[in-house]
């Protein structure tokens, strides 16, 4: 089957059951998604599925023909460079494992949202899980973006 | 092969254990020397740390590259805590080096230039949040060092004085020549030069670097882009991925199994058999995850857990009306004190298992190349670890190599005392031959079913209260799963039946109480239990700072006030209680619905003051607004990481008694994964205000001592409100009974 991942059309041989993310990380070597818990609770594998935050883990491949992903390491509009930018200044990351996955939620949350309140952001961010708690900076990260994308 | 054997001492729970070097001697003799242990690592060459003063810290420590990199090689595991960026920053500062050349990797299989010193030097190790303490003379002397070498071949090579030499962000200059060259220039012909003996290092009023806010971790940028690599993310040609079976309930063992369902998976390659039970290995996570899902086993649960956690909790408590198995402390005549007393206030508390939950399930890759095994992972004890792989695969620990991994969190996981997975993946590689690579990997439910949970503790205190409303007598009974006893190393940390990590806390409380016993006994069960992020000061802080709380209400002091009365002559403490207190507004009025409260509490030599404010909703409800913490630490080397540590041990620590607990139903493990277990989420984060107390003292650890008085400070800013005193955790089920 044809996966469109970042902008490029890959070849997988895969079980059509199996989930993206292991798509990614085994087949692809895309790595950067991360494996938090497999039933879509820990928000670490969140990755764009024709632009919509949406878990990997959950996500069969034999689903996504046709569809545009996005993972961590493709992701490169003025958005997520400014995320990316807010999270470095701020050292948002502590461990860094579940960082994939927030950045992924947080620049869908701004494409939608360009000045989100403390409570757009806890809403949004609500489905990823820092066990490092790393969330008073995530949400100074997204403000601090927001602001420079102003 | 154990003829060879390897002593080496540790201590992962509180900075008390101090290994001396003649405990070392004593050898096995240690076992009753006091808090010190002695553990064999089979095969291990014997290797004394008297030797540190042979290492040469260019090569050992530090490595300049002639491509201008300077990388530091790390004694301590990086779980996110930070340490990795914090020695850099003490090589850095005395080498003059740039920030944007330093690289840091993990290092093992030098013990006299990784043993912990803060361990007394007889192990390499990362816990106890002793990564600082440990590394601040080493890591400054060996940047001092290494930057004398490189001024000495400067020196040498431009003939001229070695004192007309500067040093500046990674480039060497001679002022009245003009000449100048990079470290990476000068690197190889430094590494030629002789180590000096003694160098000076920089006083407190020349670092641009320690103690520098604006000075910043090196990894923000990878961790951002999902470059950063994890042990997850090793992937070597061929490599299989295991997905291991365990018995459902602890010290199950396996009976029998078909593996015909998981060998038709497709991508599955083989079925083996561990000491734990099973593993599937396939050609990739997926397909060994859906194979280890079809295999049929039948365990034995002879000997096993079988017990619910509330079976379990309710032995706990019907222990502690009794008097305890052995003394922790004891100080004056606490029974004596209490029959004098005219007012007493009893309480018991009663504290669940609790799982560290880090968001890389456990892990560690093996492969074998030659006669060299190569073991990935984030190797806490990288040396220990070594040796019971080499015991496991029946080889010397000199042909196994480590590669010490950054992880995603740890929180105390993964220091163990018995390998676990990394053993476990090196049985599964020896299994299939080591015809392939293999990557163990863990499932959540594994991870989160697989035990060494924060153990779990039943309290109950009497607190006797003169005429005056001063405290008389003090008598405090723990039941408690050990987490040392029945392990192999039992015979050193634990003395008199006490494992201070236990009593932590409570035995060796700071309050002045004349007449007090700390009484401990050790409950017994197959459940493995672990250090978790501040290990017994989880469970005794909030017995401490809650009865405090509930003393100054039955008697009309102010929380603050009569904490500042029972510490006088302990200045450090009392500064990280006053900067709180004053920085939060302690005393001043709030708006209508808010309520404060307060507790403090030093553990791995930290002391951290904390205010809780929270806003009441309908009934039991609230929200946790504001958290202002006070951190006496010693000297801040990374102040921002300081704070975000803080920032971190909030967020743990409240999680936790809101709502986390393990849960045992006939011994199977009932919350398997995020949905049940669940840990906190950012709608539930206040807003986090740390102040650190300036100092230029020797510092101490931050990973843990944040987390200690989260739980207390809520809960008595919740007895502020309501009156009510939850001493069932966690909250969740507290507050419903």
């Amino acid at each position: 089957m044809k996966l469109n991942i970042n902008g490029r059309e890959r070849n997988l041989e895969a079980d059509p059951e199996m989930p993206l993310l292991w798509a990614l990380r085994d087949v692809l070597g895309l790595t950067g998604t991360k494996f938090g818990c497999g039933i879509a609770q820990c928000g670490a594998c969140t990755v764009h599925i024709d632009g919509v935050p949406s878990r990997a883990c959950q996500t069969p491949v034999g689903t996504l023909d046709g569809a545009k992903i996005t993972t961590i390491e493709g992701i490169e509009d003025r958005v997520a460079k400014a995320v990316q930018a807010a999270w470095t200044k701020l050292d948002v990351p502590q461990c860094g494992y579940c960082q994939s996955g927030q950045i992924m939620s947080a620049v869908a949350l701004l494409r939608d949202n360009a000045k989100p309140t403390d409570a757009d952001i806890d809403a949004a961010m609500a489905g990823n899980l820092c066990r490092c708690a790393t969330y008073q900076r995530i949400r100074a990260g997204i403000h601090e973006a927001a602001k420079s994308l102003a | 092969m154990f003829a060879n054997r390897f002593l080496a001492q540790r201590q992962l729970g509180t900075k008390r254990f101090r290994p001396s070097r003649r405990m070392f001697l004593a050898g096995t003799a240690a076992a009753g020397a006091g808090l010190t242990i002695g553990f064999a690592v089979p095969g291990a060459n014997a290797q004394a740390p008297a030797a540190a003063a042979a290492v040469n810290p260019f090569g050992a420590h530090i490595r300049i590259g002639t491509d201008n990199t300077v990388t530091v090689l790390s004694a301590h595991m990086d779980m996110g805590q930070g340490a990795y960026f914090g020695i850099a920053t003490l090589v850095a500062e005395e080498l003059d080096a740039a920030r944007s050349q330093l690289r840091v990797e993990g290092a093992s299989g030098n013990l006299a230039a990784y043993g912990n010193v803060a361990w007394g030097g007889f192990a390499q190790g990362t816990g106890g949040s002793t990564a600082m303490a440990s590394s601040w003379e080493r890591y400054r002397r060996a940047g001092a060092i290494c930057r004398a070498m490189l001024v000495s071949a400067a020196a040498r090579a431009w003939n001229v004085p070695a004192n007309e030499i500067a040093v500046k962000d990674g480039t060497l200059f001679h002022g009245p020549s003009g000449r100048g060259a990079t470290f990476g220039a000068m690197a190889d012909a430094a590494a030629a030069e002789p180590v000096p003996q003694t160098v000076s290092l920089k006083a407190p009023g020349q670092w641009t670097r320690i103690g520098n806010p604006a000075y910043r971790r090196l990894d923000s940028a990878d961790k951002s882009t999902g470059k950063q690599q994890f042990t997850i993310d090793v992937r070597l040609p061929g490599m299989l991925i295991a997905v291991p079976v365990h018995a459902p309930v602890f010290g199950g063992k396996l009976k029998s199994f078909d593996a015909a369902a998981a060998k038709a998976v497709a991508g599955v390659v083989d079925v083996v058999t561990t000491s734990r039970g099973l593993a599937v290995l396939a050609t990739n996570t997926w397909a060994a995850r859906t194979g280890a899902e079809a295999i049929k086993a039948e365990w034995d649960q002879t000997g096993a857990e079988t017990r619910s956690s509330d079976a379990i909790l309710a032995s706990y408590r019907a222990r502690v009306d009794a008097a305890g198995e052995h003394v922790a402390a004891s100080r004056g005549n606490a029974d004596a004190a209490l029959g004098r007393a005219t007012r007493t206030l009893e309480a018991t508390y009663e504290f669940p298992y609790l799982a560290h939950a880090a968001l890389e399930p456990l892990n560690a890759v093996v492969r074998r190349q030659g006669d060299i095994v190569e073991i990935w992972g984030g190797h806490q004890i990288p040396d220990l670890y070594a040796g019971l792989a080499a015991q496991a695969l029946g080889m010397s620990p000199a042909n196994i190599r480590m590669h010490v991994m950054k992880t995603g969190g740890g929180f105390g996981r993964r220091a163990v005392t018995d390998g676990d997975v990394v053993v476990e993946a090196a049985e599964i590689a020896k299994a299939i031959g080591f015809r392939a690579p293999v990557k163990l990997q863990w499932t959540r439910e594994t991870d989160m079913a697989g035990g060494r949970y924060r153990p779990a503790a039943v309290h109950k205190l009497r607190v006797g209260l003169d005429a005056a409303g001063n405290i008389a007598g003090w008598q405090h009974r723990i039941a408690a799963q050990s987490i040392l006893i029945g392990t192999p190393f039992e015979g050193g940390l634990v003395k008199n039946g006490v494992d201070a990590t236990s009593v932590e806390g409570a035995a060796d409380t700071l309050y002045a109480l004349p007449d007090l016993r700390v009484e401990i006994t050790n409950m017994v069960s197959p459940v493995p239990v672990l250090w978790w992020r501040s290990v017994g000061h989880t469970h005794t802080a909030y017995v401490m700072e809650t009865m405090i709380d509930e003393i100054a209400a039955a008697t009309a002091k102010d929380p603050v006030a009569l904490r500042r009365q029972l510490l006088a002559g302990h200045p450090r403490h009392l500064a990280a209680i006053d900067l709180a207190a004053a920085r939060a507004g302690w005393g001043t009025p709030l708006p209508a619905g808010r309520f404060r409260g307060f507790a403090a509490h030093e553990s791995f030599g930290t002391s951290v003051g904390m205010v809780a404010e929270i806003s009441m909703g309908a009934g039991n409800a609230f929200k946790v607004e504001r958290i202002v913490a006070g951190v006496a630490c010693g000297t801040a080397i990374n102040p921002d990481n300081v704070r975000a540590q803080v920032e971190g041990a909030v967020g743990f620590g409240l999680g936790a008694i809101l709502r986390e607990g393990v849960t045992l139903d006939g011994g199977r493990v009932v919350d398997t994964n995020y949905d049940g277990y669940r840990p906190l989420r950012i709608d539930e984060m206040p807003k986090v205000e740390v102040h650190i107390v300036a100092s230029t003292a020797a510092p101490t650890g931050i990973g843990e001592p944040g987390v200690p008085p989260v739980g207390p400070a809520i809960a008595n800013a919740l007895a502020a409100a309501t009156g009510k005193r939850v001493r069932l955790l966690p909250f969740e089920k507290g507050l419903s009974t």
